[in-house]
């Protein structure tokens, strides 16, 4: 069942960008399946179209040729508006600089994504709780990014990821700009988010021991990928 | 939280900035109110002027008299329904600065001619025009000075003098003038031509100007073109014109209203417009990550759009209310004293609506380009990750 259905498949993708009148093309007929539940560290060098990978599975950018499905849902032809409403309902976002709105309390940053819901203010409140408890910062819901360390930002980061419920949780460098400590700990909700809530992640990562936190890594090298199962 | 909130805390996320902009926007409608207030005060006689009702007056210059032979030979005039004549006293009361719009009038006619805008009791139309030393005094301008039927006034005059010398014509208040519709300025004096023509010491049988009332506005380019060829080449020749455009050349005396209203109002306007417009777009362009992350987490353009122009428009209300209710405060603190030059001067409801209508016209103006920049915002782009 899950390796018919699973959460991400890629087809026959390839893309390109043009940069003058060079030409570079990053993935040529790419495959790929991630089952549901997986948690996939994605690897590989500067330029080897790992951001590029992230971007066409988030819809924030277009394939070339070929089909991308997540969660048996075909993504790669709908609209920009249609992409909007899939994201919001079905994918979260983990960025490197956690990229919370300075102005907007922890709660506040968490409850963004809610606004695109028909949820009402005492759902959202109770969803923004449950998040921030996920992550431990349920007694951090007034302060404002400036007032939080790294760590504690991207925990709240995390909270605005799963606070709609997404099935698929992307993460591009989630602790590239953290200590070793704030990293492990961000590392470790990741895992709990995937061991005990199901979610499916896939992380890019440049950090070899962040890739150990996943259940298995793919280097992406000159746009293919090069799979090597983790011990568990 | 929901959109507005956002808007809100974007917009004060730099709260210097923000009060600059506001403050800036508040200036530009207080001078647009306050402007707006005094183009009214002097339009509003325009917008009033009868259809039927037209001024002769000397065609050197309306300063200059008329021979008041002519009020005969005008009442004969086809299509005349009505004549009347007044003259200019150049009143005040006990001290210069206290002046008085007083006019000597014919008062079997003059009322029937302002017979739509004027009320007089008969009783003390019929007390006026019995007694030749008696005046009417409009209703604001008794309740200004508290006076009552029965007073007896000592108005002067700085530019006629009596014959037995001196300045001062004492008058019996016959009746008090109210106005029949809204915004009729009564804030005058109306005595007898004929006790003044008699008693003044030049000028005589002279008059200022007539107001004539054609029996159709279809007949109004006749009339007039009659009146004025009876008296072509004659030493005092005539100039006949509607009452409204009669207004509007008195009103361009003290220069044209509406084009200093247009060019400060408009100046003001450009210059906010682009320092606003500047400043929104810089302040997007500072959010272009936090675009890009909002467009990842799910808001479409149409919403972002939407999100940037409240955020224009907001500025514009937050700024031009204020503006607006202090010109309005500024009206109401200068209209005492200016009673006599712009007694209708106000913050109308009108005003209020243009105003409204321009602060909502400024906010998107201003935040279209940024709005349709941020709309069309690729995340990629957005987020450095093309």
């Amino acid at each position: 069942m899950t390796a018919e259905h699973p959460m991400v498949r890629l087809t026959g993708v390839s893309k390109r960008f043009t940069k003058g009148k060079e030409t570079i093309s990053i993935f040529d007929h790419l495959d790929l399946a991630i089952p549901r539940g997986d948690f996939v560290a994605v690897m590989g060098p500067s330029g080897s179209g790992k951001t590029t990978l992230l971007n066409l599975l988030g819809g924030i950018d277009r394939v070339d040729v070929g089909e991308i499905a997540v969660a048996d849902h075909r993504i790669d032809g709908l609209s920009e508006g249609e992409l909007a409403a899939w994201r919001a309902a079905n994918m979260g976002f983990i960025f490197q600089f956690y990229n919370l709105m300075p102005m907007l309390t922890a709660a506040q940053n968490v409850e963004l994504p809610l606004l695109l819901t028909r949820l009402s203010k005492k759902e959202r409140a109770a969803r923004v709780h449950t998040a921030l408890s996920v992550v431990g910062l349920a007694d951090r819901t007034k302060h404002r990014p400036r007032e939080m360390s790294g760590g504690q930002q991207q925990r709240v980061a995390i909270a605005r990821a799963i606070v709609s419920d997404p099935n698929l949780l992307l993460c591009d460098e989630p602790t590239g700009d953290l200590d070793r400590q704030s990293a492990d700990e961000i590392l470790s909700i990741l895992q709990l988010l995937n061991g005990e809530l199901g979610k499916t992640i896939v992380m890019v990562t440049h950090d070899p021991a962040a890739a150990n936190y996943a259940k298995r890594v793919l280097h992406l090298d000159k746009g293919r990928f090069v799979e090597r199962e983790l011990a568990a | 939280m929901n959109d507005f909130d956002l808007v809100r805390k974007n917009l004060f996320r730099r709260k210097l900035r923000a009060s600059l902009m506001i403050v800036s926007i508040l200036i530009a409608f207080m001078i647009f109110g306050v402007l707006a207030g005094f183009h009214r005060a002097f339009t509003l006689g325009e917008d009033r002027a009868a259809a039927d009702r037209m001024i002769t007056v000397n065609k050197i210059n309306f300063t200059q008299p008329l021979p008041i032979a002519y009020y005969n030979r005008v009442r004969a005039v086809e299509g005349v329904r009505q004549v009347t004549f007044a003259n200019w006293f150049g009143g005040y009361y006990q001290d210069p600065k206290n002046f008085v719009m007083s006019l000597a009038i014919e008062p079997s006619t003059y009322f029937d001619v302002y017979r739509s805008e004027f009320d007089v009791p008969p009783e003390q139309l019929q007390a006026f025009t019995r007694d030749r030393g008696s005046a009417l005094v409009g209703e604001k301008l008794a309740q200004k000075w508290g006076w009552k039927i029965g007073d007896r006034i000592p108005v002067q005059s700085n530019i006629f003098s009596q014959k037995s010398g001196g300045h001062t014509w004492d008058l019996t208040i016959a009746g008090i003038v109210k106005g029949k519709v809204e915004h009729v300025d009564t804030n005058f004096l109306l005595f007898q031509y004929a006790y003044f023509d008699e008693t003044r010491s030049f000028g005589k049988d002279t008059i200022g100007w007539m107001i004539l009332q054609t029996t159709s506005p279809e007949n109004n380019d006749r009339v007039a073109k009659a009146i004025d060829a009876m008296f072509a080449n004659s030493t005092a020749e005539t100039s006949t014109d509607t009452e409204k455009a009669f207004g509007k050349a008195f009103v361009a005396q003290f220069g044209n209203i509406a084009l200093i209203v247009f060019l400060v109002v408009g100046a003001a306007f450009v210059t906010i417009l682009m320092i606003v417009g500047n400043t929104m777009a810089l302040s997007i362009r500072e959010r272009t990550r936090e675009i890009g992350v909002l467009k990842t987490l799910g808001f479409s353009g149409p919403r972002i759009l939407a999100m940037v122009l409240g955020e224009s428009v907001l500025l514009a209300l937050l700024g031009g209310v204020p503006g607006l209710a202090i010109a309005a405060l500024i009206a109401m603190a200068l209209r005492a004293s200016l009673t006599n030059v712009a007694p209708a001067f106000a913050v109308s409801p009108t005003i209020m609506l243009q105003g409204l209508a321009l602060m909502i016209a400024l906010g998107l103006i201003t935040g279209i380009i940024p709005a349709l920049n941020a709309m069309r915002l690729k995340i990629a782009t957005a987020l450095g990750r093309g």
